[in-house]
């Protein structure tokens, strides 16, 4: 008997007690928890959003579609960034502005080529007000994993408020389970000292989120 | 469970040392009202606290109720989406499979984000044993490893440790395992992440296996989920070529919806957040996306023979926020380290005697660990009812009884050292059903009362050696009752 089959035997066994006749999953779990919490207008819903990122400090700056580029080439300089990485399906308008290097996402850098790079400018799936939550699902707008990983500096662009929703549940509908995702609330941060919270461990220390109204 | 905390003293003598310690003391009666006080936050933020603590309950019994099924549901769809998926009855078997995989990859250094399953079965030691490096990149974890110690909580391993004793371990130890500490480290938390920062990216950079444990497996999907604060998560789970995850055959959920209650009540519960900063899900292998390699390693090490048990079986509904142990009054004084397991304070208590069996002395011991205030089970997020498998367990280790150990029924013997408490009572009970004889005895209690010892002579001396002997009234309540109101209130 190889051990699958052992564990699911042991597993069959320990539930002798269980009927056969169990509540099926439809009629086990009752969901009369909130689908969102509190009745926001939509622009109370970004407004909630821009608070909740800022209180996880994420640097938040609103624009429209027409002052992107000219945003996001100031905050590169600001930083003084001598390369921006940008993944493939980047509207290319957002970077025509900045005359920094650009740094293709390509399958063959390595994680050291990446640590090199100074600042990466990303697109999203859905960002949530509640929890201050930006998700990125690998499009190819947000690129691989690991190119919002290794720089040291993320600007992501949040279109508002199409890209907005009020909770995690609403969030989790959006989002595809088949891609790869990563949630991301603030910059990388530890407590494990005395917890006391530090901003800044192996991911972005800096997470700029720029919230840009859609026309 | 691995042999890593064997030889340790039951919880009675290694908690009198711990309470002995002031810093440790300190440490963590700092760390628990702090994050006590910002979980209570976090808390009241959300309006239906009470309805996703059901909802999350419930997801969890149905879930170990058909718990067969739905692991062959995850086997299915793990496998569809490109990953490879391993079974491991024990710590021994899955330590074995974790080494060949990694053998076979031609590496000798693997990464690794913190896990408690791979803590539990003692992965790092078997991989050590067989010449394979595995870098811990917790910064807690890192802690702990580099001071050569053990982890004390669930969420902040090194919890036990100021920022004085962290810096002094950075000093001394970095050096030993790759980019030393910085030159002039001062004790500043600031400047200690950073430290563990540079020390640990040249690993990351480099490592071609990562292993990881995982909070959530949706058996519908085949999707994975780790939550985490410092990235270091997801450096181990996308940058390797192979990725290993050992986790325990109950941490799966059924469907992607699922997420929607956990994903919102486990990080309020354990950092006391409204979202942790990273959050990975992965589903077998994205081509050129992270690694090319995933296996699943589906670990069981007794979590069956908890599961046979009707009371006990709820523990496997815990989620691993660590709120438990922050609410603890005994944690609080006694520390993680004395509990002798990975899974500290009252949920520890309740579950390495399950997962272990109550054989060894410490295991027999930890149903005593607690006061049993109920606090632990007010915070938990999962309505995991601690006190009652407390007081199941005792009934246990005291009374014997039929239990299930590696999948066979056996029939457990009153545990050792409990003979005294059996006799007191079976005393007990035949004086209660004697009422002349209480009152006879209670009466020369009283009398004598003078002439009572500090501390239980015989057997009863190790129950008095932790506890005050509760003095004697002068008068025995029944006498006080009849002389006070047993002629005015029409008493017979």
């Amino acid at each position: 008997m190889n051990s699958r089959e052992r564990i699911l035997g042991r597993v069959r066994r320990a539930l002798v007690d269980v009927p056969r006749d169990d509540s099926p999953y439809e009629q086990a779990v009752e969901r009369d928890y909130a689908r969102e919490h509190g009745d926001r207008s939509v622009e109370q819903t970004v407004e909630l959003l821009a608070e909740n990122l800022a209180d996880y400090r994420a640097i938040v700056h609103r624009t429209d579609a027409e002052g992107l580029a000219a945003l996001i080439a100031g905050l590169l300089d600001k930083r003084g960034s001598a390369s921006v990485l940008a993944p493939p399906g980047l509207d290319p308008a957002w970077l025509e502005r900045t005359g920094v290097t650009r740094v293709a996402d390509r399958v063959e850098s390595t994680p050291a080529e990446l640590d090199r790079v100074d600042s990466v400018v990303t697109a999203c799936a859905v960002a949530i007000a509640e929890t201050g939550t930006i998700v990125l699902d690998g499009s190819p707008d947000q690129g691989r994993r690991r190119i919002t990983l290794v720089p040291d500096h993320h600007i992501c662009v949040v279109r508002v408020p199409g890209q907005v929703v009020s909770s995690v549940p609403q969030g989790l509908e959006r989002l595809d389970p088949a891609r790869p995702l990563t949630w991301i609330s603030g910059p990388s941060a530890t407590s494990d000292i005395e917890l006391d919270r530090v901003e800044g461990v192996h991911g972005p220390r800096t997470l700029e989120v720029i919230l840009v109204g859609e026309d | 469970m691995s042999g890593t905390y064997l030889g340790m003293p039951a919880f009675p003598e290694a908690a009198r040392e711990a309470v002995g310690n002031e810093t440790l003391r300190g440490n963590l009666r700092h760390a628990t009202h702090t994050i006590r006080a910002k979980r209570a936050k976090a808390v009241t933020e959300v309006s239906d606290w009470t309805e996703l603590r059901e909802a999350g309950k419930r997801i969890k019994d149905h879930t170990l109720r058909h718990l067969d099924r739905y692991l062959e549901q995850l086997e299915e769809s793990v496998t569809a989406a490109g990953g490879i998926v391993h079974w491991a009855a024990d710590a021994d078997e899955a330590n074995e499979i974790v080494t060949q995989l990694v053998q076979m990859t031609g590496e000798s250094e693997v990464v690794k984000v913190k896990s408690m399953a791979t803590q539990e079965i003692g992965l790092n030691e078997a991989l050590e044993a067989e010449g394979i490096h595995a870098y811990e990149t917790d910064l807690a974890e890192l802690i702990v490893q580099l001071g050569k110690d053990r982890p004390s909580h669930i969420l902040v391993p090194a919890i036990h440790r100021n920022r004085g004793e962290i810096r002094d371990i950075f000093r001394a130890e970095m050096s030993e395992w790759g980019r030393p500490a910085p030159e002039g480290l001062t004790d500043t938390p600031a400047e200690l992440a950073e430290a563990a920062r540079l020390h640990l990216r040249e690993k990351f950079l480099r490592a071609k296996v990562g292993i990881s444990g995982a909070n959530f497996m949706v058996a519908e999907t085949g999707t994975l989920v780790v939550v985490e604060s410092e990235g270091n998560g997801r450096m181990c789970l996308t940058l390797p070529e192979t990725l290993i995850s050992v986790v325990g055959i109950e941490k799966i959920v059924p469907t992607w919806r699922d997420l929607e209650v956990f994903l919102q009540t486990l990080p309020r519960s354990s950092t006391a957040e409204r979202m942790n900063p990273y959050t990975s899900t992965w589903t077998g292998t994205t081509e050129q996306d992270g690694p090319s390699t995933f296996h699943l390693v589906l670990l069981d090490n007794g979590r069956t023979d908890t599961l046979a048990d009707e009371v006990g079986r709820q523990a496997l509904r815990c989620i691993r926020c660590s709120a438990c142990l922050n609410v603890c009054p005994v944690y609080e004084r006694a520390g993680g380290h004395a509990y002798g397991s990975v899974y500290p304070g009252p949920i520890g208590a309740i579950l390495s005697p399950q997962l272990r069996g109550t054989g060894s002395e410490i295991d027999a011991s930890l149903p005593y660990a607690s006061s049993l205030c109920g606090a632990c089970y007010e915070v938990c997020p999962v309505a995991i009812d601690i006190p009652e498998v407390l007081v199941h367990l005792r009934e246990r280790v005291v009374e014997g009884g039929e239990v299930t150990r590696e999948g066979n029924k056996v029939v457990l013997r009153p545990a050792k050292g409990h003979a005294a408490e059996r006799a007191a009572m079976r005393a007990a009970r035949w004086a209660f059903t004697h009422p002349g004889a209480l009152r006879t005895g209670q009466r020369a209690a009283s009398r004598t009362r003078r002439f009572h010892p500090r501390t239980l002579p015989g057997p009863g001396r190790a129950w008095s050696g932790t506890r005050d002997l509760p003095p004697v009234p002068a008068e025995p309540f029944r006498d006080w009752w009849l002389r006070t109101r047993g002629g005015k209130d029409g008493a017979k």
